[in-house]
């Protein structure tokens, strides 16, 4: 039975990861990455970690996904392949890209060796002892003591991290801070627009709908 | 299933990401590739923890995820600021670092 569930989520976990290297459309290249991040929670559920299958789809397929399709809705980008980009990139980009295929497959190559060649006699093993109970292994009672106790630091430190960030995308993002001005027409700090001046309207490039993220084919 | 299974599926996760990133020219899918890499070493990271039956792995796999997280606001924060200075989406154009 769990090697049944292994292997139909090993084949959601690939399928999904190479959907989103070769898809042609960017919001097409999220839900196949929703996808993955699903079947990987149903591998970790597999591997008895419950809460981290369980926070990968509550913040990871939910939250950040949530965030890609907007950013994709507003920005929209452009649609691509990498045989489209082979094809058009000149010789040179062709065969830096072709180089850079090569690469990573060596890097599989020797990633599989180190992984599987390795002395470790336990990967050939089903991991350690289970003993079900209310603070087991990978439960919440068990992670949560582990990150009040022992990784404190590690906790307090990802926390710290999460307001930097937060303030660094405020920072990246917002439209009236000093750091990131439209190229054009924003005025310079200290610069007050005149009183009764009506700025003209933005122009209107898309109105961010789903159907011009998908390129109208939907 | 033992645990080199879930460690050759890591490894194929990795380098996908890897292709990925190596070879798309739109940011924003850069950024899912980086995801992907991060999902492959966030599996092995839980299958070691299980091999060895303690809690190490998965928090380091719960700090990647904030990492991770942290990572998406600034990339997606970036992507963001290129559109608002309607320069290219695409990361063979941006080459220059000069505002």
């Amino acid at each position: 039975m769990s090697s049944v569930l292994f292997f139909i989520a090993a084949i959601g976990v690939l399928a999904g990861a190479i959907g989103v290297v070769v898809l042609r459309n960017p919001l097409y290249c999220v839900l196949a990455l929703v996808v993955h991040l699903v079947a990987l929670a149903v591998l970790f559920l597999l591997l008895r970690a419950e809460f981290v299958a369980a926070i990968q789809v509550v913040i990871y397929a939910g939250a950040v996904m949530v965030l890609y399709v907007f950013v994709v809705a507003y920005v929209g980008g452009e649609a691509e392949t990498i045989g489209a980009r082979l094809r058009s990139a000149g010789p040179t980009g062709a065969a830096l890209r072709r180089a850079g295929v090569i690469l990573a497959a060596a890097l599989l190559v020797e990633l599989l060796i180190a992984l599987l060649g390795t002395g470790l006699s336990a990967i050939d093993g089903h991991g350690a002892g289970y003993t079900p109970g209310p603070q087991a292994y990978g439960t919440p009672a068990y992670i949560g003591k582990l990150l009040l106790t022992r990784f404190l630091l590690a906790f307090e430190i990802a926390s710290f991290l999460l307001l930097i960030a937060a303030v660094g995308g405020v920072v990246l993002a917002g439209r009236s801070t000093g750091a990131v001005r439209d190229a054009g027409d924003a005025p310079a700090r200290g610069d007050a627009p005149p009183a009764l001046a009506v700025p003209p309207p933005p122009e209107l490039r898309s109105a961010g709908s789903m159907a011009e993220g998908v390129g109208g084919s939907v | 299933m033992t645990i080199a299974w879930y460690l050759a599926v890591s490894a194929i996760v990795f380098s996908l990401g890897a292709i990925g990133v190596m070879t798309r020219r739109n940011p924003l899918v850069v950024l899912l590739c980086l995801e992907l890499m991060l999902n492959g070493g966030n599996l092995a990271l839980v299958a070691f923890s299980r091999m060895w039956g303690d809690g190490d792995g998965q928090i380091l796999a719960i700090v990647v995820l904030t990492v991770a997280a942290c990572e998406v606001c600034i990339g997606l924060g970036l992507v963001v600021a290129i559109y608002r200075r309607r320069l290219p989406i695409d990361v063979d154009e941006m080459r220059e670092l000069h505002g």
